[in-house]
């Protein structure tokens, strides 16, 4: 009989084993599932997860998509520490997106070193906008972010929508539901000569940085550390509540919104209706995969974003659906929740009933413990 | 069934129980014959918990037998118990705030409680036959934690009882609620019911048990009949011979006043809350004044308005010295010079998961630990070993989580931390609750050493012997009023059981006037 015990203390190794564990495991399932679906596991395994990444001009890409994930997951690491629950990085992504597109629109004849400074802030400004208004909610009248903040992301893609089909439409588009190109001024410059690596890129690794400075060293990343995890502590110790809910869901809206800005000015150059695959949503999945850790973060988001590229992969070279992608995601966190259990438990491998009468198969397990 | 002389109604043999990390019961043998009083003695943490639920079936021993009367027995959980003839009353009510007596006794019966009519007529006979009335009819919310308590015996004697089981019962009764129960509980062993009662405090168990069984480390540490022990041999049995058991320490009086609290009215926004009723309250430089009640008689309220999580509409109902601080946060409180130690050791005086060195940053944030927005961590570690060595605190380190450490050593770390941020005024709730006895000597030590270097100090409790041990002035609260506070020599623990019921009636009419 298999039991499951409680550990009396949270296991560390286990805290860090089980990612991998559930990142083996969802590999594990695809296995199965490709072998159901008629395709060679193997290949399909290779296909997904080594082929996108097997030249340079592949990690190139790889990095282009984790750029966005990274910057809205390393944001979402700090509101989730609040034990704030923001889901709508997603929605805070796409205004970023909008507002950035706005600005560089006004300004495609225009040219100076300013120019994409203050699209980017714009777009940052676009994020903080959106996830503002869910703390705003939160603060004033103790609405449950969760249910706002995923409202707010159909909001925001309406939003988007309606914009680019309509005032913000390239007059000499033809018709199509696209922005006019921005000008060369509104756009990241590339890192990399002949790739699409963008400055995007290096923007995501300095948000690395500065959370991880911010939540481990500075005295208000200890306050928002003790707000989630003892709200009782924080108030007795009269750390200001309400500031640092705003704080958080701002910072985190804000870099979502850097991350819409920095694709609509990096790899695409114009506002088209699909600037995010669901960056954001991913990104919550990447945030506890990486245990809300700006490492385990970088390395989550490297795997979220070539999960993307196999899932294109395999619909091209396998003829896989495109919702493999989706698919993976899901597994992905539903394996890491259960992993999780045994952070706190340990499983236990029991003969179904000792006879009483034995003293001694019980004295040795009585030593153990 | 009847073998030769009459077997114990309960026999324990060998019980042993194993949790991961701490062996809660080790090869525990206790016997309890019927009609008898059984005190179960321990200090907090000695397995007296596990070893009752063990009798109700809660938990299942390791290893060991349970014996009633006479026969072996597998007790499979609480409703077997409660068909056997076990009755248990916990220290935590499980009652329903919203439903009556008699509806609250029905759910705890189950399918056995018939008909409500019936039933409320049987609570009323059996709840007049001891002693504890108690109308049926009323919701529970209406109640006094005493009658509650009341609501839980009297659940279990409507079933034919053979077994009642207490948990630390007087914990929540002033001195003379305490008597009216010993008055019910003698009637009905008289009748032949066994009574186990758990408790820590020696004096109940002199005055009640006839046996008494105590429990060290999760193991029988002597057996004794209290009427012919005194109170410090027992003590010995509980704590070992290491620890001082008693100490006195000499009252002093202050002069200045620190905190003055004027008027202060509170409405509480809790719907189950207590408001606070015109509490005026003087404490002065280098006395500690004392405050007892029962628990949820507006303590709560009183010290959320003392530490700044609820303020005061008037900031002058609360002055440190000349301060006027009734409308400032928390932690300008802090900075004036308060000391506050919550009731909540683990979430809220200390942050469960995080480490020692995090907590003693969490309060000691305003002594230079923290540069220009950032947190210097060499100063926050040498802080926290600093408390750790000072206060004796057994931790694995600085380092160890703060859940990791027992209650009492939590509780040193705590009041360490809040002592050696050298406050004027420190406040302290219930500060040696759930504490070791050789920890609470410490802790009391610590108090008084602060006193007398002159700060002033207030402490909230509902243990009457630590009040009347440390407190240079004493007094009580009830239902959001707080009694006059007397010096405490002059003042005696009747006088003072009085005062927690809410009778504050006093020679002197300057009460009537400031009322």
């Amino acid at each position: 009989m298999i039991k499951l015990e409680p550990r009396g203390e949270r296991s560390s190794t286990m805290a860090y084993l089980s990612p991998v564990l559930a990142a083996l495991l969802t590999m594990f399932t695809g296995l199965i599932l490709f072998t159901l679906l008629g395709v060679d596991p193997i290949e399909a395994l290779i296909t997904i997860l080594y082929v996108p990444v097997s030249d340079t001009h592949g990690i190139a890409e790889l990095c282009v998509k984790t750029a966005p994930i990274l910057l809205c997951a390393i944001g979402l690491s700090v509101v989730f520490k609040a034990k704030i629950w923001n889901i709508g990085a997603e929605g805070q992504l796409l205004m970023g997106g909008l507002f950035g597109s706005y600005i560089a629109l006004q300004l495609t004849e225009t040219e100076g070193f300013w120019v994409l400074p203050v699209v980017l802030i714009a777009g940052v400004l676009g994020g903080m906008f959106w996830s503002g208004i869910a703390a705003l909610l939160k603060v004033r009248f103790n609405t449950n972010e969760i249910l706002t903040t995923i409202m707010m992301n159909y909001i925001a893609l309406n939003i988007l929508l309606w914009a680019v089909h309509g005032p913000l439409k390239d007059p000499e588009g033809f018709n199509f539901p696209e922005s006019a190109l921005f000008g060369d001024s509104a756009l990241l410059p590339i890192l990399i000569e002949d790739t699409r690596v963008h400055f995007g890129m290096a923007l995501a690794l300095l948000a690395v940085v500065a959370v991880w400075v911010l939540m481990s060293r500075s005295f208000y990343g200890f306050q928002i550390k003790v707000m989630g995890m003892d709200a009782g502590a924080a108030r007795l110790s009269g750390f200001k509540e309400k500031r640092l809910v705003y704080f958080a869901l701002l910072l985190s809206g804000g870099l979502a919104g850097l991350a819409g800005v920095g694709e609509v000015t990096g790899p695409i150059g114009q506002l088209i209706p699909q600037i995010s695959p669901g960056y954001g949503y991913a990104a919550i999945i990447v945030a506890f995969l990486g245990r809300l850790h700006p490492v385990g973060i970088l390395l989550a988001s490297l795997l979220m974003a070539l999960l993307y590229m196999g899932g294109e992969m395999a619909q091209i070279s396998l003829g896989l659906p495109l919702a493999l992608t989706g698919l993976f995601q899901g597994m992905l966190l539903f394996y890491l929740l259960a992993c999780d259990v045994l952070i706190t438990f340990r499983i236990r491998l029991k003969p179904r009933k000792v006879p009483p009468s034995s003293p001694l198969p019980s004295l040795a397990s009585e030593t153990q413990g | 069934m009847q073998q030769n002389p009459t077997p114990p109604r309960l026999t324990l043999r060998g019980i042993t129980k194993q949790y991961p990390g701490c062996l809660a019961n080790d090869d525990v043998h206790l016997d309890i014959a019927p009609a008898e009083i059984h005190a179960l003695l321990g200090e907090n943490g000695a397995g007296k918990s596990t070893l009752m639920k063990v009798i109700y079936g809660l938990v299942k021993p390791d290893k060991g037998e349970v014996l009633w009367d006479g026969l072996p027995i597998e007790v499979k959980d609480p409703a077997h118990a409660r068909k056997m003839g076990i009755g248990m009353v916990f220290q935590h009510f499980s009652l329903f705030e919203t439903l009556t007596v008699t509806e609250n006794i029905a759910l705890a019966l189950g399918d056995d409680a018939g008909e409500l009519e019936p039933l409320a007529i049987k609570i009323r006979t059996v709840s007049e036959k001891y002693g504890m009335a108690i109308n049926p009819d009323r919701e529970i919310h209406t109640l006094s934690v005493g009658e509650r308590q009341r609501v839980e015996i009297v659940r279990c004697l409507v079933q034919n009882i053979k077994l009642l089981i207490l948990d630390e019962p007087t914990s929540v009764l002033t001195p003379q609620e305490v008597d009216t129960l010993f008055i019910t509980l003698r009637k009905l062993a008289s009748e032949g019911c066994s009574i186990l009662f758990i408790s820590h405090k020696l004096n109940e168990v002199k005055a009640l048990c006839h046996k008494a069984t105590v429990l060290r480390a999760g193991r029988v540490s002597g057996e004794c009949i209290p009427a012919e022990e005194d109170t410090t041999s027992m003590a010995k049995l509980m704590v070992g011979d290491d620890t001082p058991v008693s100490t006195t320490y000499p009252k002093r009086l202050g002069t200045s006043p620190l905190l003055s609290i004027n008027d202060l009215t509170l409405h509480s926004p809790d719907p189950f809350g207590v408001h606070l009723k015109n509490i005026n309250l003087t404490v002065n430089a280098g006395e500690i004044v004392g405050i007892a009640g029962v628990a949820g008689n507006g303590q709560e309220e009183l010290l959320a308005s003392l530490s700044g999580e609820h303020l005061c509409p008037v900031a002058n109902t609360i002055c440190f010295a000349d301060t006027q601080v009734g409308s400032l946060p928390p932690d300008q409180r802090r900075q004036w010079g308060l000391g506050f130690v919550p009731e909540e050791r683990l979430g809220r005086g200390a942050v469960p998961e995080m480490s020692l060195t995090e907590n003693a940053l969490l309060t000691g944030f305003l002594t230079g630990l923290v540069n220009n927005g950032m947190v210097a961590w060499k100063k926050a570690e040498a802080f926290a070993d600093e408390i750790i060595d000072r206060y004796k605190v057994k931790a694995a380190g600085r380092h160890a989580q703060a859940d990791s450490l027992s209650g009492g050593n939590l509780q040193k770390f705590i009041i360490g931390r809040e002592i050696m941020q050298n406050p004027k005024i420190l406040i302290a709730a219930h500060p040696t609750w759930g504490v070791d006895i050789g920890a609470a000597t410490a802790i009391h030590k610590a108090l008084i050493t602060l006193r007398d270097q002159g700060a002033a100090i207030l402490v909230v409790s509902e243990d009457i012997d630590e009040l009347f041990l440390i407190s240079d002035r004493i007094g009580a609260i009830c239902d959001g009023a707080l009694s006059p506070i007397k010096p405490t020599p002059e003042s005696s623990i009747q006088e003072l059981g009085r005062m927690m019921a809410g009778d504050f009636e006093q020679p002197a009419n300057e009460r009537s006037a400031a009322l």
